[in-house]
């Protein structure tokens, strides 16, 4: 598997990532133990969801795979669940633009 | 040494790994009875029903017009018999005859000419048996692995198709290339937030260029249509399956290429070269359309790739079904072919991309699908929308 594997529970897929996946159905309150850091998990984050390994503040870039995924709607803590709640993409938003036309 | 599998050569040279009569409706008005007229012949005839009305706009109907005739004309097929009712704008004799131009017995059926239903679906029973003898003298031949065009998709879509799935798909594809075939994925709008990686991989500055422009079209084509992504890309099931946003999705996506360089990129359902090398092409997100493009430009076998499960077939080329999610992988074990969740409990990527390529090269020489032995042929053809011609400059 490409990226690093934290206590075969979640996955860093690459260095500059903000995020990780879950591996399995990580609890609330249990703790990753990462780049010398250990992070509690403020919320129960299901298998294959992302939890922030580091502080985004609201407006900041969400990273994974190297690149970004997604802007922070909010300030996201470490350890807590990120998706669509707290972070939205920045492509084919036809609702932001408000330009309609056939071109 | 070359790996070989065993197909059948055409008079155009290319390589077949089955030998399928197909039955092909030129619109929704003939589909029914393309489809009783198959039912009648053995398990390899098969019949590709679609949605598409007697008459489109000049360019949706060029369109379906490639699809048919590129079907027709994949290595697959050992014959085709063209089905319409009469009164469409694609006249079936023509259409036999663009399909026969490549070698490839062909017969067409008018159901007005014959009578209605019950005389159409004779008389086809008839044209049947006689191409279905035509290709029965095609035997099997030893070719090199280099003759192989690989399409690969991936549909139903969680985080795991990212890391375990998709990656090891694309390891088999770069061992595929290195043997000197061709590799094929498409599906552009799942290009969106990851085609900076794709760009950097195009061999010349004209791929890279076309690359961009037509992902750009999909996403004016959002905005055109004031649509707001989000409520497709990714959908609720991707969504449930960790996925947040169309870039994460995209990143995860374009892993079932492998890591080859993009020498190209072709429209929907145009013609992929053989021995390309990894070749894109511009197809919508919609995997069956999807698949049905790369079939119908040539690929005689498909890796689908699922996270959250999927039973998709094809009616002319095995599609090999690969899942990265262990539940998936037990629950809907008889619809899987490879299981590349081991990849989450610590197998490597290569290894089971080597697993993959084993198969690919093992279904090429006649092992069944999962989705062939349980009858799964899904069918359907890219209808360009009004607005999509609009914004390509050519109205209704």
């Amino acid at each position: 598997m490409k990226g690093e594997t934290i206590d075969d529970r979640a996955l860093v897929l690459d260095r500059d990532d903000t995020v990780a996946t879950a591996l399995a159905d990580l609890e609330a309150a249990s703790s990753l133990s990462y780049d010398g850091r250990t992070i509690e998990l403020t919320e129960n984050v299901p298998f294959g969801h992302k939890v922030a390994m580091e502080p985004i503040p609201a407006g900041d870039p969400v990273r994974k795979y190297g690149s970004v995924i997604a802007t922070a709607t909010e300030a996201i803590q470490p350890g807590d669940w990120v998706h669509t709640h707290n972070c939205e993409s920045n492509r084919g938003r036809g609702d932001t633009t408000a330009e309609v036309s056939d071109r | 040494m070359m790996p070989t599998f065993t197909g059948y050569r055409r008079e155009s040279g290319r390589i077949g790994i089955r030998n399928r009569v197909a039955v092909l409706p030129v619109s929704v008005a003939a589909s029914s009875i393309a489809e009783r007229i198959a039912e009648q012949g053995g398990p390899d005839v098969v019949a590709t029903p679609h949605q598409m009305g007697t008459s489109q706009a000049d360019a949706a109907r060029e369109q379906t017009e490639r699809v048919l005739v590129g079907t027709g004309q994949n290595p697959n097929v050992g014959a085709a018999l063209v089905v319409g009712l009469g009164t469409e704008a694609i006249d079936a004799s023509e259409l036999a005859d663009r399909i026969g131009a490549n070698g490839t017995p062909t017969e067409a059926l008018s159901i007005r000419a014959a009578g209605g239903t019950k005389a159409s679906v004779d008389a086809g029973g008839e044209l049947i048996d006689g191409l279905v003898a035509e290709a029965n003298q095609a035997r099997r031949e030893s070719a090199d692995a280099s003759e192989l065009v690989f399409g690969v998709e991936c549909g139903g879509s969680d985080a795991t198709s990212g890391i375990a799935a998709n990656p090891a798909v694309g390891n088999a594809c770069d061992r595929l290339v290195d043997d000197g075939g061709t590799a094929s994925f498409s599906e552009t709008p799942e290009f969106i937030g990851a085609e900076h990686v794709l760009a950097e991989r195009c061999v010349s500055e004209d791929t890279r260029e076309r690359l961009l422009e037509r992902v750009e079209r999909r996403e004016s084509l959002a905005d055109a249509m004031g649509v707001d992504m989000r409520g497709a890309q990714p959908s609720p099931g991707n969504q449930e399956g960790g996925l947040t946003t169309i870039e994460e999705k995209s990143l995860g996506a374009i892993a079932k290429g492998g890591t080859t360089p993009i020498r190209g990129i072709v429209e929907y359902a145009e013609q992929l070269p053989v021995g390309g090398g990894l070749v894109l092409m511009d197809t919508p997100g919609y995997d069956v359309e999807s698949v049905v493009g790369k079939v119908a430009g040539g690929a005689q076998v498909i890796a689908f790739t699922t996270g959250r499960g999927s039973t998709t077939g094809n009616p002319i080329a095995p599609v090999i079904k690969v899942t990265g999610n262990p539940d998936t992988a037990d629950r809907m074990a008889s619809n899987m072919d490879v299981d590349a969740s081991t990849v989450l409990e610590g197998e490597s990527i290569a290894e089971v991309g080597d697993r993959i390529y084993r198969t690919l090269l093992s279904v090429a020489d006649g092992t069944l699908t999962e989705a062939e032995r349980r009858g799964m042929a899904e069918f359907a053809i890219n209808e360009i929308q009004p607005r999509e011609l609009a914004a390509l400059g050519d109205p209704l």
